[in-house]
């Protein structure tokens, strides 16, 4: 098992002629992804990398796609999900950064009321190796294993997941949920599903500042969560009051620290690595 | 983005929610104002400006042009005052507070209000404040703001006046994409008229594009900051002296996590973004020279953006924009071997692991 994408995912890519939707289609299918067909409006009939493009979402329904990965620039990502939930998509990958937040909250409401999965916006997706890949994590960095990795982050998810598998261990699943302060998917979210998952023994969780959806996971992970967690903060030398790239990652008020999120974890029994390159060392002491 | 308060204030009108009278003034050549006491007040965006002496009463014309040159002369927490809002003097009777503002946890908008204003909210009990959770697929309705009246138990002559103005601040929140409308105080006066004393909104600037009757606000950005922003660059200005130019926010906050814990002090935050692009990686090196750092640390994970790319860029920037400070630089991910080639075929040795890059530019700078 493997949670949320697995050979069974049948993936439409909105936007699939643009730079990223085509790049990350062809990236998409060396993984081993299924990919039905993708979107863009005035180019059916033509092929991106061997899969069809329709008009249309509904028109791409005969290939009977399952999950879409959307790509289109941010003032259209809310008619684009929307079109996904009426469609009945089961699982929404929204790559687009700089999305208004409004926007976001209203796709994930109403993702909720159908029962839907959201993933981001601004996020780079979710990779099952190499079963699926719905997102645009680099295809080298992965090895089939029983560890779980949940992240706000891009890059600085593939530099652990990286370290991970250099280490020898390999992943279930690793999921990127976006770096804005709505997304999706949560923390709790997907240590729900990692808590039924066979396949994953212990889970990753890389945070950063902003919020409190940190704070969040670890009185779940105290309360009822049964698998070893390690994790990594970051942003503990952020200034206050300062977007630190992501639109989430801010200290408002006091709230949103590094330190506030590394006592929470710890008081429920995660070991914190200070560096990125000590988490494959925790994971060796807690899966020993 | 934070908006001055005779803008907020300004909105307010739009939406009908009563403000005092006011005018805003950039000179004091030419200061017409007829209602006194009038209250004259420095437009920073920065909290605290009362305490810091932005905030001044004035009886007569003479007092009024004498501290509306005063506060225009006024630095407030290193920012310059540019402009004063002369506002009418209220006859407070009770300060309340409302808000609404994005629970991120709940992923929904949360009203906030209480009869205890005129104060931080974080210093109200929580018991003393009534919350409601906004459904977005629902929208703001009448039920809500009827409902808060009753929790917060107004008397009949107050209520109807504050679900309108509440009912003007969500139509605000929604119409112009905003994090924060907040009226604190929300003053009761003698007479009985509820009215906004204060004007707080902040806009989501990822939804910029779609208002265009909103002037971007600079102010809250450093020089530097602002010529990065300009060129497209998401930078943040430390007062370290490390440069430093990573790809994607988190790694690049680690990478200043790095360098800090082992005792050196980052200039910068710079995100070369997910772009691939051998100008993108010049243009940061510009910007940092405008910085002048002792030493640049470059960090990058090829993903999206590629590693010889990324060393092009490096060779570039040494023979266009002249960087005479020490360059450490950590290749891995996408086309690090080709990238790393490049780098030691112009003479520059280049790391694969992130501690020895951060170890190697922390000696180097210590050692000048």
């Amino acid at each position: 098992m493997s949670i949320f994408v697995d050979e069974n995912t049948r993936i439409v890519v909105q936007g699939i002629t643009g730079h990223q939707g085509s790049f990350n289609t062809l990236q998409m299918i060396k993984f081993g992804s299924r990919i039905v067909a993708g979107v863009t409006p005035g180019k059916a009939g033509t092929e991106v990398h061997g899969v069809k493009v329709f008009n249309t979402l509904s028109d791409a329904m005969s290939e009977q796609p399952n999950a879409t990965f959307i790509s289109v620039p941010a003032p259209y990502v809310l008619d684009a999900a929307k079109e996904a939930l009426y469609n009945g998509l089961d699982i929404i990958y929204i790559l687009t950064e700089k999305v208004p937040y409004q926007d976001t909250m209203k796709i994930v409401n109403m993702a909720k009321k159908y029962g839907k999965t959201v993933v981001g916006p601004n996020g780079p997706g979710i990779t099952s190796p190499f079963k699926s890949k719905l997102g645009i994590m680099p295809n080298q960095i992965f090895k089939k294993g029983n560890v779980g990795v949940i992240s706000r982050s891009g890059t600085l998810t593939y530099e652990i997941v990286d370290q991970v598998t250099r280490a020898g261990f390999g992943e279930s699943t690793v999921i990127g949920l976006g770096g804005d302060p709505v997304t999706g998917l949560n923390y709790i979210d997907v240590l729900e599903k990692f808590k039924n998952d066979d396949e994953t023994e212990a889970v990753v969780l890389v945070g950063e500042i902003g919020g409190t959806a940190e704070e969040e996971a670890a009185e779940f992970i105290k309360d009822k969560f049964n698998k070893p967690v390690v994790s990594y903060i970051t942003g503990r030398s952020a200034p206050k009051g300062k977007r630190m790239g992501h639109a989430g990652a801010i200290i408002t008020r006091g709230k949103g620290t590094a330190e506030s999120k590394i006592s929470a974890l710890e008081s429920a029994g995660v070991k914190v690595a200070a560096y990125p390159y000590e988490v494959p060392t925790l994971l060796k002491e807690v899966l020993k | 983005m934070n908006l001055y308060e005779y803008q907020a204030k300004e909105l307010f009108r739009k939406y009908s929610i009563p403000v005092p009278a006011g005018k805003h003034i950039e000179s004091p050549s030419n200061l017409q104002w007829d209602k006194f006491p009038v209250v004259v007040k420095a437009q920073v965006l920065v909290g605290g400006r009362g305490k810091a002496g932005g905030i001044k009463f004035a009886n007569d014309h003479k007092e009024l042009l004498d501290k509306t040159k005063e506060i225009l002369s006024m630095t407030i927490k290193g920012l310059k005052v540019n402009s004063v809002y002369l506002e009418e003097k209220l006859d407070i009777s009770k300060e309340y507070y409302v808000s609404i503002t994005l629970d991120r946890s709940k992923r929904r908008p949360i009203i906030m209000a209480t009869t205890s204003g005129g104060v931080e909210i974080e210093d109200v009990p929580d018991e003393k404040i009534v919350k409601y959770w906004i459904d977005p697929v629902i929208g703001y309705s009448n039920f809500i703001g009827k409902d808060i009246s009753f929790k917060l138990k107004l008397p009949d002559n107050e209520a109807k006046q504050f679900q309108a103005i509440l009912a003007g601040m969500a139509s605000l929140y929604n119409d112009y994409d905003a994090e924060l409308v907040e009226i604190n105080p929300l003053v009761v006066t003698k007479d009985g008229s509820i009215i906004a004393g204060d004007a707080k909104i902040v806009i989501d600037s990822d939804s910029l594009f779609r208002h265009k009757d909103i002037p971007e606000n600079a102010a809250e950005r450093t020089e530097l900051e602002e010529i990065a922003y300009k060129r497209g660059y998401s930078l943040v200005e430390l007062d370290g002296n490390i440069g430093v130019i990573a790809n994607g926010a988190g790694l690049t906050m680690a990478t200043l996590d790095g360098l800090t814990l082992k005792g050196g002090k980052p200039r910068n935050f710079l995100d070369l973004g997910g772009s691939d692009d051998v100008e993108k990686v010049v243009g940061a090196f510009e910007i940092l020279k405008i910085a002048k750092p002792k030493g640049i640390l470059i960090n990058i994970f090829g993903g999206v953006t590629h590693c010889d790319t990324v060393a092009k860029g490096i060779i570039e920037a040494k023979k266009r924009v002249g960087i005479d400070v020490p360059i450490v630089v950590r290749l891995s991910g996408v086309n690090e071997d080709e990238g790393r080639k490049i780098l030691s075929d112009n003479g520059i040795h280049s790391y694969g692991d992130m501690m020895d890059a951060i170890n190697e530019i922390v000696k180097e700078v210590n050692k000048l």
